[in-house]
């Protein structure tokens, strides 16, 4: 076919041009698309049809068993929710904090460079050390209790802090120079074009990447065992310093149990129940930007 | 970041004009200056009793190592069109900027000399850049409406400046002298993005007006815009000049020639090398280099 189509080229000045290497990248690319999208989808039915007849209400609602069958997953829901919670209304005031001021406010200084390739450079941190970090500082120094809701919430709120900053900076930087210039020609104050001008068109971004790092958040592990956060608890955390376990947590440890029962059955209702809450809170935040997005 | 692109595009201007010095640029700058101011005086009784807003004395400005204005002074009248013309990179943004303090907002901008408005200078230690913008409006290059509603954009120096009260009409009454309340009476609520480029260009000048301020500056206000629209802010820019005084910049001559009273020609290396009535600059000007690129010789 590369053949001809050169050959029809040559005659009339006109012709096809061969498309040869075109036509295999194009299926190359939709082979790197597919190998990424089955294999996803494949886990995700596998998983899915194990937890059938294991994803159940009491599964949701009873705490954990030694009983496969009467195994439950609620406390650790209700842990990762509440640390979640936590998280971001840590991450958010923090991260875009230090976004508007690295974008709006900091010279670009050594200082600033300095900072910025920190910042960089904490974003690649692997999460055990951001566990040590977090038993060193919360557990050691500030005594928040070992596992407990609090120290896990400020362990993985500073493990997603870069990203969430990195975001936030790049959905600052996006929103047009001349944008400023109309409010600061305005005679609009620093602040007055921050909060009119900026926020407004980057609060969809900064969104986004908030929500992205949340969804890195709910199913760390590391960092957790490094706080000593328990397995498995048995009872709904009822202060925000009471022991804590979190969904990843349980599903790792109900692997380890030597019954088949808990390493196909439970572990895959863990895992839906855990994507399945991963989704909504992510569709939940989407539904939210894309508000705010209409409104400005 | 947003004073890093903002610089890098101000030094790309000023990288521009820096290869090419021109032997004797100076004298001629100093002579165009000196021409300028005196002939305003002499030469045309109608603005002999014209008073003074804003006057430069030895203005130089430059971008980190870079120079990008080279003494520049000049009397600018009140109530009156003053146009700058000149190639690109020849300063005259930059000039525009250094009045109401744009400059402040980058980084490596450097300010020497001064430059008085209603006879205090500006870059004094009490003046508040934000406070001077409250009084000197300025209207971009390209059309740059907020994302909110038509209303919201005329509200906004008003909101900022704690200006609230009877806002409706005040932004009526901008949106009227901007020459656009015919047009968008009846969808104040829609969005300025949905206008098009000369009617958001149209409401960039309400906005700038709404406050009140006393000098309208516009950086080649009608230069993305086609010409049915240009001719529409060329007739407000004449209309605007009745109230405010009106300084702007522009590379299209025949609208200098059109719309001004008085126009500084600045040439390559940020020199300002004739300031005079606009009808004098186009008709005789002193300096050949004036004559040359007035008639298209160059630039």
């Amino acid at each position: 076919m590369a053949a001809d189509t050169q050959e029809a080229s040559v005659d009339s000045g006109f012709g096809q041009i061969s498309r040869t290497k075109d036509v295999a990248f194009r299926l190359l690319a939709l082979a790197a698309t597919l190998i990424g999208i089955v294999s996803l989808a494949a886990l995700l039915l596998n998983v899915a049809v194990d937890a059938v007849g294991w994803l159940d209400w009491s599964f949701l609602t009873n705490p954990p068993h030694p009983n496969p069958n009467n195994a439950g997953f609620l406390p650790a829901i209700v842990g990762s929710i509440a640390i979640m919670i936590m998280i971001a209304l840590v991450t958010f005031p923090l991260g875009v904090g230090a976004a508007i001021y690295l974008e709006e406010y900091a010279s670009d200084g050594y200082l600033t460079r300095f900072i910025q390739l920190n910042i960089a450079n904490l974003a690649g941190v692997p999460s055990v050390v951001y566990g040590l970090l977090g038993l060193g500082l919360f557990v050691g120094l500030f005594n928040i209790g070992y596992g407990s809701v609090l120290a896990a919430a400020f362990t993985v709120a500073l493990l997603i802090l870069p990203i969430v900053i990195i975001s936030a900076q790049e959905a600052i930087r996006s929103v047009p120079d001349s944008q400023r210039q109309a409010s600061y020609g305005m005679g609009a104050t620093k602040w007055q074009t921050i909060r009119n001008v900026v926020l407004p068109r980057a609060m969809p971004g900064i969104m986004t990447g908030t929500i992205l790092a949340l969804g890195r958040a709910i199913g760390e592990t590391a960092p957790l065992i490094m706080i000593a956060a328990p397995t498995t608890v048995f009872g709904v955390p009822n202060s925000l310093l009471s022991k804590v376990s979190a969904m990843p947590l349980q599903i790792y440890n109900w692997a380890s149990y030597p019954q088949t029962e808990f390493q196909y059955g439970v572990v895959a209702a863990g895992v839906v129940t855990l994507l399945v809450i991963l989704l909504t809170i992510n569709s939940v935040a989407i539904i939210i930007r894309n508000r705010y997005q209409q409104r400005t | 970041m947003t004073n890093k692109q903002m610089t890098s595009s101000e030094t790309e201007q000023t990288d521009d004009q820096q290869p090419n010095p021109t032997p004797g640029t100076d004298s001629l700058a100093d002579r165009g200056t000196d021409i300028g101011v005196e002939t305003s005086s002499r030469d045309d009784p109608a603005t002999v009793t014209d008073r003074t807003i804003i006057e430069s004395r030895d203005l130089d400005v430059y971008y980190g190592d870079d120079q990008a204005l080279n003494g520049i002074s000049m009397e600018i009248p009140e109530q009156q069109v003053t146009a700058l013309i000149g190639p690109s990179g020849c300063g005259k943004s930059t000039f525009l900027r250094s009045i109401n303090r744009m400059n402040d907002l980058i980084d490596i901008a450097r300010v020497d000399g001064e430059l008085f408005f209603r006879e205090k200078n500006v870059y004094d230690d009490d003046v508040d850049p934000v406070a001077l913008r409250r009084r000197i409006g300025m209207v971009f290059q390209s059309p740059n409406p907020f994302p909110k509603s038509i209303y919201d954009n005329v509200a906004y120096g008003l909101r900022v400046q704690g200006q609230d009260d009877n806002l409706d009409e005040k932004v009526h009454t901008a949106l009227e002298r901007a020459a656009l309340l015919d047009e968008v009476e009846d969808q104040l609520d829609s969005s300025g993005l949905d206008l098009s480029g000369g009617q958001q260009q149209r409401l960039c000048i309400a906005r700038a007006i709404a406050p009140d301020p006393e000098v309208i500056l516009m950086d080649e206000p009608a230069s993305a815009l086609d010409p049915v629209a240009t001719s529409k802010i060329e007739d407000l820019i004449e209309d605007l000049a009745e109230e405010y005084t009106v300084i702007i910049v522009t590379h299209n001559m025949q609208q200098a020639a059109r719309i001004s009273d008085k126009t500084a020609v600045f040439l390559t290396g940020g020199n300002l090398v004739e300031f005079d009535d606009t009808t004098k600059i186009f008709e005789n000007p002193e300096s050949d280099r004036v004559e040359d690129y007035i008639t298209g010789k160059f630039g």
